[in-house]
């Protein structure tokens, strides 16, 4: 009886798991078909690999995407930092207010917050990556604020306190009591603001200008235009990318762990 | 100098660029093309395009929510008591998917539905009949189920992970039968999760519009689709503002009803 439950148990997990992969491992399948069907294996092959590295629309695409995410996600650490620091002088009540303002696109419909920025550029200014840049920097701003403040909330006081009465000038006592505290919190909110801004397509779709593209808007031409088995190598590629970053991101963090628990040993 | 100064860029930028562009949408939805005042972009909620596009986007969003739920709640509480409980790792492999870029997923979707798909060469090579299963509302319903799940699955599984152990045991301890404690503790203590997974997978699935797209075609038209091409296609700006002040008042009435319900949550919100 315990046993079929937990045969059960396991199936089910496993039956989500083939569900929600097997796509992608069709993809990953496509990807090295040399038969433009989706059905037909025609043999191996990595000509949609040497294509898709000489195609400009895709290059200058994935160029765009990675400049703007990477400007968009330092630009939004910064705010949001500098604002977490101020916010934490604050009383409590005003603090609720400062953060739910961050949070309005984040519980709004995506649909709406690109129609809004779009239409203040196209009222104000012009459509370009200027309007990319801001509308992802405004997307990102609320996980800093939700991974950096919780940070700045479990901080003992006293610590930094008492490096002022040792003598330590407010930066300075910022700087080497504070910050290495903040840091984590920092990197997980500039790394969510960063996927946040790689994964969206509603808003950029809004506010980009003509003739820019991100990977997410060409991947839309593309899905529109019909079959293009190179998109099928680009979704392996950027998988593979983010199986490698995700572990990389673990092995650090678990090197720190261990070296974290070797001193504490000492 | 008061360290509140710091605070000066993110109250520029929030009201510049996230309070001003809604009164934008405002302004547009509440004027003609003239420029004068009206109520007419609002009230053309009463066409029969319009509102059978929005009672489509209800349907097929509380549909995905629905099924998103009553998959996601059994995983996630196989995998809280597993082994590996709080180590992350196997729910990593749940989560993973939502880091693939939202298109990639809608595109691999295609590859399995499309008539010269994966699905429809299964069936023919049992002899049975081909289906017409791209260009349908289960089309759609599917790409939204399948792009949004991991919104569901992280949050249930975050509130099943922080019940504290004892309180089950002191339940079975108590006397309570496994469906007892099931019923009374772990539901109620998983419910802030629940709702927070609720939240996430009907407030993106009911603006959506990408998937109806592209697997819905032309023949599934979501409000989505509507605001869209207002914007894109017809270039009434006005109307599409008004569609979209509809659709807000409609998604911050469905939070306050569902927030209502999540008293004391808030640090499980988003991942």
């Amino acid at each position: 009886m315990v046993k079929a439950k937990s045969f059960i148990e396991k199936f089910y997990v496993a039956f989500i798991g083939f569900l929600l992969y097997a796509p992608l491992l069709v993809l990953f399948v496509c990807s090295f078909n040399d038969s433009k069907s989706r059905t037909v294996w025609g043999g191996f092959t990595l000509h949609w690999y040497t294509d898709l590295f000489q195609n400009e629309e895709v290059l200058s695409a994935v160029r765009t995407s990675l400049l703007l995410t990477t400007l968009a996600a330092l630009i939004a650490t910064l705010i949001g930092t500098l604002a977490c620091i101020g916010m934490t002088a604050m009383k409590l009540r005003f603090q609720k207010v400062m953060e739910g303002l961050s949070n309005i696109p984040l519980l709004n419909a995506d649909i709406v917050t690109g129609v809004a920025i779009m239409l203040l550029f196209v009222h104000f200014m012009s459509l370009g990556f200027t309007s990319m840049l801001i509308a992802h920097v405004t997307l990102g701003l609320p996980y800093i604020i939700l991974n950096v403040m919780p940070r700045f909330q479990q901080l003992d006081k006293n610590v930094y306190e008492a490096a002022q009465d040792l003598g330590a000038s407010a930066v300075y006592a910022f700087v080497k009591v504070v910050l290495p505290e903040i840091i984590p919190g920092i990197l997980s909110g500039f790394f969510f603001a960063f996927t946040v801004s790689m994964d969206d397509f509603v808003v950029t779709y809004f506010t980009k200008g003509a003739g820019i593209n991100t990977i997410s808007t060409m991947l839309y031409q593309q899905l529109r235009r019909g079959i293009n088995p190179q998109m099928y190598a680009l979704s392996t590629l950027l998988f593979l990318t983010i199986l490698i970053l995700l572990g990389l991101i673990n092995h650090m963090s678990a090197t720190k762990q261990k070296k974290a628990d070797r001193e504490e040993n000492r | 100098m008061s360290r509140k100064v710091l605070t000066t860029p993110y109250i520029v930028w929030g009201a510049a660029f996230i309070i001003l562009p809604l009164f934008m949408v405002l302004y547009y939805g509440c004027t003609g093309s003239d420029g004068s005042f009206t109520l007419s972009n609002i009230t053309a909620m009463a066409d029969s395009v319009h509102y059978k596009a929005f009672w489509n986007s209800v349907w097929i969003a509380l549909a995905s929510t629905l099924i998103c739920l009553v998959i996601s709640y059994p995983l996630a509480y196989i995998l809280s008591k597993g082994k590996h409980r709080g180590s992350g790792i196997v729910i990593m492999l749940f989560i993973l998917p939502m880091w693939i870029n939202f298109l990639l997923r809608v595109l691999a979707l295609q590859v399995i539905l499309s008539k010269t798909g994966i699905l429809n060469a299964i069936l023919g090579f049992f002899g049975l009949p081909l289906q017409k299963l791209m260009y349908t509302k289960g089309a759609v319903l599917v790409g939204m189920v399948y792009d949004y799940i991991p919104f569901m699955i992280l949050p249930i599984y975050n509130a099943l992970c922080k019940i504290d152990k004892d309180v089950i045991e002191a339940a079975h301890d108590l006397g309570a039968s496994a469906r007892v404690t099931f019923q009374k503790i772990i539901i109620p203590l998983s419910l802030p999760g629940v709702i927070s997974g609720i939240i996430m997978v009907f407030i993106p699935s009911i603006s959506e519009f990408v998937v109806a797209d592209i697997l819905g075609g032309s023949k599934v038209l979501l409000f989505g689709n509507v605001i869209d091409q207002e914007f894109n296609v017809a270039n009434n700006w006005n109307l599409g503002s008004g569609l979209s002040i509809v659709l807000m008042i409609f998604i911050f009435i469905s939070m306050a009803i569902m927030n209502r319900h999540a008293s004391e949550e808030g640090d499980n919100m988003l991942w």
